[in-house]
């Protein structure tokens, strides 16, 4: 990375300063700036604060065993972290995941999608000085954490997708109290939409600022929401159909201005269509089995997967090698917000220190996940 | 107890397993790593699977083969980089796991392997192929110890600055307490 010239005439004039780690919005993770005045010359990300060694963790556990640490990297999108390791270890090992089982897992890695937006848009307007989006969202996002609670019994690691199906069934009332939440958060996205998302305030911190045109996006390798809001659609749910999508009705949320408004207007999008998803799912839901009986210790047998998913950050994928042990041979988490992370130092550019949070938090990076 | 327990009600019939479907031939797959054999004739490939492919090369011309599958194949997206210690037979491997967001391959996911030896392993970085991956080898250099050259920057990423142990994600380190 090289310093722009026409902000580096001399080098005193160039102050390094450094944003974080003590959490001042960026969450265990520091940002090393290069100042030029107001101007950021440069930036460099610097993460691994809360590495705790997943994948070494993995090494030591059988394929039970791994799933309740490997959903502690982002808890609030638990689901969508375990979904491809389920599917991966199912693949190795050959199940026939029950359908009733498939639809769950849809089901509440849908609820983890909206848990989770909910939280970056929360954060998003605490960055930019609206303190409202931060007191509806965490209040309505606990309507879907009391969803999640009926149907995983916790309000945020759930340990719910498991190989071989679900780890229980829904119950009924969930069902009903579920399609309720359904239309009542239809209604309430209105509100957001107006209050926040168009609201003129917003719009002034986050239009054209961060521009990541597509072409850099998918260089970078960026994914989910940031890819989207760059106006490639590219969404696995419709382009590598896992569990039962392909029998649901769901559109993929798309922009084009590749801005800080476009990242967090498509969260918004992605929720109206993960309602859309939960809807048809819970009145879908077949009758059966919702897990295989694989026993404390699963036998998978010697071989190699890569699974991914698409989680509410972007592209969750897992690098399984087995060689007929108990215990993974080596397992590689893929995780969106460290796909994301390179995109940082690349959007860091040329901005004011004032918009640095904005850009920042529309990444919708989570520190813990990218460091596992 | 000396009162008879009551007879079972009637058990529904267990369902019965279906019988394994004869997996269809992952043809894509195949047609890929022809065409990748075709131009490599020295690539081996590792797998198929219907959504997958995993090819490995020799470190000295991984970078040709990345290229070619990036622009002629279309695999311009990349999504992770993992390594693999394979303490048994002293090697370490690298794959770069590269989708692509151009139509026709969107589920698909090619893994473009190497393997070096466990002493000194040093292979060229993929940077210019895939900018996406310079944390990714960042960490991968990190965690196995293996040398990026070409590499802009290989401090730790995720490990302490002070980190002298062995890397971590090395088979002969041992967590503590293990």
């Amino acid at each position: 990375m090289t310093v722009e010239s026409e902000y580096s005439p001399d080098a005193d004039r160039i102050m390094a300063v450094s944003l974080g780690p003590q959490h001042p919005g960026a969450g265990h993770f520091r940002i090393k700036l290069w100042l030029d005045g107001d101007f950021l010359v440069r930036a460099e990300p610097d993460a691994g604060y809360v590495h705790r060694g997943e994948e070494k963790m993995a090494e030591y556990r059988n394929y039970t065993q791994n799933v309740p640490h490997l959903e502690r990297p982002v808890i609030l999108d638990s689901s969508n972290i375990l979904l491809p390791y389920a599917i991966g270890v199912d693949e190795l090992m050959g199940n026939n995941v029950p359908p009733r089982a498939q639809y769950l897992r849809v089901i509440m890695s849908e609820a983890n999608r909206i848990i989770s937006h909910m939280y970056f848009l929360g954060i998003l307007g605490i960055f930019v000085g609206h303190s409202t989006m931060i007191e509806w969202s965490m209040g309505d996002r606990d309507f879907w954490i009391d969803f999640a609670e009926r149907i995983g019994g916790a309000r945020v690691t759930f340990a719910y997708v498991i190989p071989g199906g679900v780890r229980n069934d829904i119950p009924q009332y969930a069902i009903e109290k579920g399609l309720q939440t359904c239309d009542w958060f239809e209604k309430r996205m209105d509100e957001y939409e107006k209050i926040f998302l168009k609201n003129p305030l917003f719009l002034e911190r986050s239009e054209g600022i961060g521009v990541l045109p597509s072409a850099d996006a998918v260089a970078l390798g960026a994914t989910g929401t940031v890819l989207r809001a760059s106006g490639v659609k590219h969404d696995l749910r419709r382009d590598e159909p896992y569990c039962v999508y392909p029998e649901l009705d769901f559109d993929v949320a798309v922009l084009k201005e590749g801005d800080s408004w476009a990242r967090a207007y498509v969260a918004l999008l992605e929720m109206r269509e993960s309602v859309k998803i939960i809807r048809q799912a819970l009145k879908k839901l077949p009758q059966g089995p919702v897990r295989l009986k694989l026993g404390p210790q699963p036998r998978v047998p010697a071989g190699e997967v890569y699974s991914r998913t698409e989680a509410a950050r972007g592209e969750m994928s897992y690098h399984i090698v087995s060689d007929g042990s108990p215990r993974p041979y080596r397992l590689k988490i893929g995780t969106p917000s460290f796909k994301n992370l390179r995109a940082l130092p690349f959007l860091l550019r040329k901005v004011h220190v004032a918009d640095i949070p904005v850009i920042y938090w529309s990444l919708n990076y989570w520190p813990v996940e990218a460091d596992r | 107890m000396s009162q008879a327990t009551p007879p079972a009600p009637p058990q529904p019939p267990k369902p019965q397993a279906a019988p394994p479907q004869p997996k269809p031939e992952p043809a894509r797959a195949k047609g890929l790593s022809a065409q990748i054999v075709q131009r490599f004739p020295d690539v081996k490939v590792d797998w198929m699977k219907e959504r997958r492919l995993k090819v490995t090369t020799k470190p000295a011309r991984i970078k040709e083969l990345a290229m070619f599958a990036r622009d002629d194949l279309g695999f311009d997206h990349i999504s992770t980089v993992s390594g693999v210690d394979w303490i048994a037979s002293n090697e370490l491997e690298v794959v770069y796991f590269a989708g692509s967001v151009k139509p026709g391959w969107v589920d698909f996911v090619v893994g473009i392997a190497e393997r070096v030896a466990r002493e000194n392993p040093v292979v060229p970085t993929l940077i210019e192929v895939w900018p996406g991956a310079e944390y990714n080898e960042r960490e991968t250099h990190e965690m196995f110890g293996i040398n990026f050259q070409g590499h802009p920057d290989q401090s730790h990423l995720l490990l302490p600055e002070d980190w002298n142990d062995l890397p971590p994600l090395r088979k002969d380190y041992v967590s503590p307490g293990r």
